[in-house]
């Protein structure tokens, strides 16, 4: 069954998701949403999916602070982080390139990263640029670690870094990534040579496994619908749905 | 007793030249009508701090000069692109930023409605964002053992400016689910609010409105301003205005397209 590079990102984060109760999804993440809503679809209701920026996909009666109480108390499994730098030792900037104060770039803001990376046990961090831009050896500007000193209290932290080339393990007790396999129509090589931190990998690295038919018909029959609710653009781009006006 | 303002200008009276503004994000109620007559009114030298992130209000506010200080955790336009007036002042230092995170920011304002000095949160030790803000403390946990946590000072706002669905007569103002609206009210010394519409029943009265409604207590001016969320949403009322969000993504790249947006849309008054 043919696929598109959207649907395979999709799939393999639904499966990074695995069996828990409770997903959330910060704004302007269609794919971590999709593969949420297709993790929810396959588990029959489980996990529940709390889409932020969306009133309709979110319990919420407490206003904003409702998501970082809820996570502080460990009642949010998994989240996605991402970044305009992201190191090999995991840690993420969203702030700034360069001197802090006299910055050569800027970007929005670390959101509330600071403390979630700290606090959901697994966080997914997803960027589908995959250069030595985004990539780096060591951020400008750290607004969530990807480890802690031992005496730090801390749930959470990344668990995979996704791309449009490859899929990263993260290596807590070494704080370092593992790549675990390379998308099709991609390379060893490329992921070298895009990416600008140091990793770890196996002497034959697999390719990404192909979503299977099944998941493919679950994701354009059932989640694509509820997807396009949200991300009108996205869902008719890749799936060709909500286009009317 | 709040007082319903004749007009917007005589509502944002309490917000003058150096104040510490409180604004909230865009999906719960962005006064955007009010933050224009601001703009067209001069007012300079704001510190705004904002619950937690801003979009536009943020953006304007800054570009046409009205910010000395701003304390946020981001400011983007979302799937418009980056802020481009608030990324060339920072480039450009021409504003003080305070590097914050969403969390901090609930947690400040909930120590300010709490009347406490501080709030403690997890998180935060090891990050530059905690680097560079010396106001806030890192300090040892008194009822554990060897357990640091980061304390963050109370936020306290002169002014909260908000807008929302509808008023009574009495300045009681319905939020419904925008709970943090209500937070920011509790924090700020003063709050002024936009609405939609004013209503003739009493909103405390009815129980299923009772729930979400701020009570006219904590507010100070009301004005009404149709549509004065616009560009911006206002949650189950309106959408944002996408066409024009991208018009002024494209203007407000450069200072002089900045400009002609402020000539068009805000020194016009040909807002809707």
């Amino acid at each position: 069954m043919n696929f598109r590079d959207e649907e395979l990102l999709i799939s393999v984060v639904a499966d990074l998701i695995g069996d828990v109760r409770h997903v959330a999804v910060g704004n302007a993440s269609p794919i971590p949403a999709a593969a949420a809503l297709l993790a929810r679809a396959r588990g029959n209701g489980r996990p529940y999916v709390s889409l932020l920026g969306s009133a309709r996909h979110t319990f919420w009666t407490d206003g904003g602070r409702e998501l970082f109480d809820c996570a502080g108390q460990g009642r949010i499994d998994v989240f996605f982080l991402s970044g305009g730098e992201i190191d090999g030792e995991g840690n993420i900037n969203l702030v700034s390139v360069g001197d802090y104060d006299k910055p050569a770039a800027r970007f929005p803001g670390s959101f509330g990263s600071s403390y979630l990376y700290f606090v959901v046990p697994k966080v997914i961090l997803f960027r589908t640029e995959h250069s030595k831009r985004t990539l780096v050896p060591k951020v400008s500007f750290i607004s969530a670690p990807g480890a802690s000193e031992p005496n730090v209290e801390r749930t959470g932290g990344p668990i995979a870094l996704i791309t449009n080339r490859c899929l990263f393990r993260f290596d807590a007790e070494r704080r370092r990534f593992v790549l675990q396999s390379v998308h099709p129509g991609h390379t060893l090589a490329e992921v070298i040579v895009n990416t600008g931190f140091e990793f770890d990998r196996p002497p034959d690295v697999p390719e990404t496994p192909a979503p299977s038919a099944d998941m493919l018909r679950l994701l354009r029959q059932a989640v694509a619908p509820e997807l396009a609710e949200v991300y009108p653009q996205f869902a008719a781009k890749v799936f060709g749905l909500g286009k009317s006006a | 007793m709040p007082s319903i303002a004749r007009n917007l200008e005589e509502a944002l009276a309490p917000i003058t030249d150096g104040c510490l503004l409180a604004i909230p994000r865009e999906s719960t109620g962005a006064a955007m009508a009010a933050t224009r007559a601001l703009i067209r009114r001069g007012v300079r030298r704001l510190s705004v701090v904002v619950l937690p992130t801003s979009s536009l209000q943020a953006d304007l506010l800054i570009g046409a000069g009205c910010v000395e200080a701003l304390e946020t955790s981001a400011v983007s336009l979302g799937e418009f692109g980056p802020a481009p007036r608030f990324t060339a002042a920072i480039l450009g230092g021409t504003i003080g930023m305070k590097d914050a995170s969403c969390p901090a920011l609930h947690a400040a304002f909930q120590a300010a409605e709490k009347g406490v000095p501080f709030m403690p949160l997890r998180g935060l030790i090891g990050t530059d964002v905690l680097k560079h803000r010396p106001d806030w403390k890192l300090a040892d946990n008194p009822f554990g053992d060897n357990d640091p946590i980061v304390l963050l000072p109370a936020i306290k706002p002169d002014v909260a400016l908000f807008h929302a669905p509808m008023a009574d007569r009495n300045g009681n103002v319905w939020i419904g689910r925008q709970r943090e609206l209500v937070t920011m009210a509790h924090a700020s010394a003063k709050t002024v609010v936009t609405v939609e519409k004013i209503v003739d029943e009493d909103l405390l009265a009815d129980r299923t409105l009772a729930a979400g409604t701020l009570p006219g207590f904590y507010v100070e001016t009301v004005a009404v301003a149709e549509r004065g969320a616009w560009p911006l949403p206002l949650p189950e009322h309106y959408a944002w205005d996408a066409e024009h969000l991208k018009e002024y993504a494209t203007l407000a790249a450069t200072e002089d397209g900045f400009k002609k947006y402020l000539d068009q849309y805000v020194y016009e008054r040909r807002a809707a």
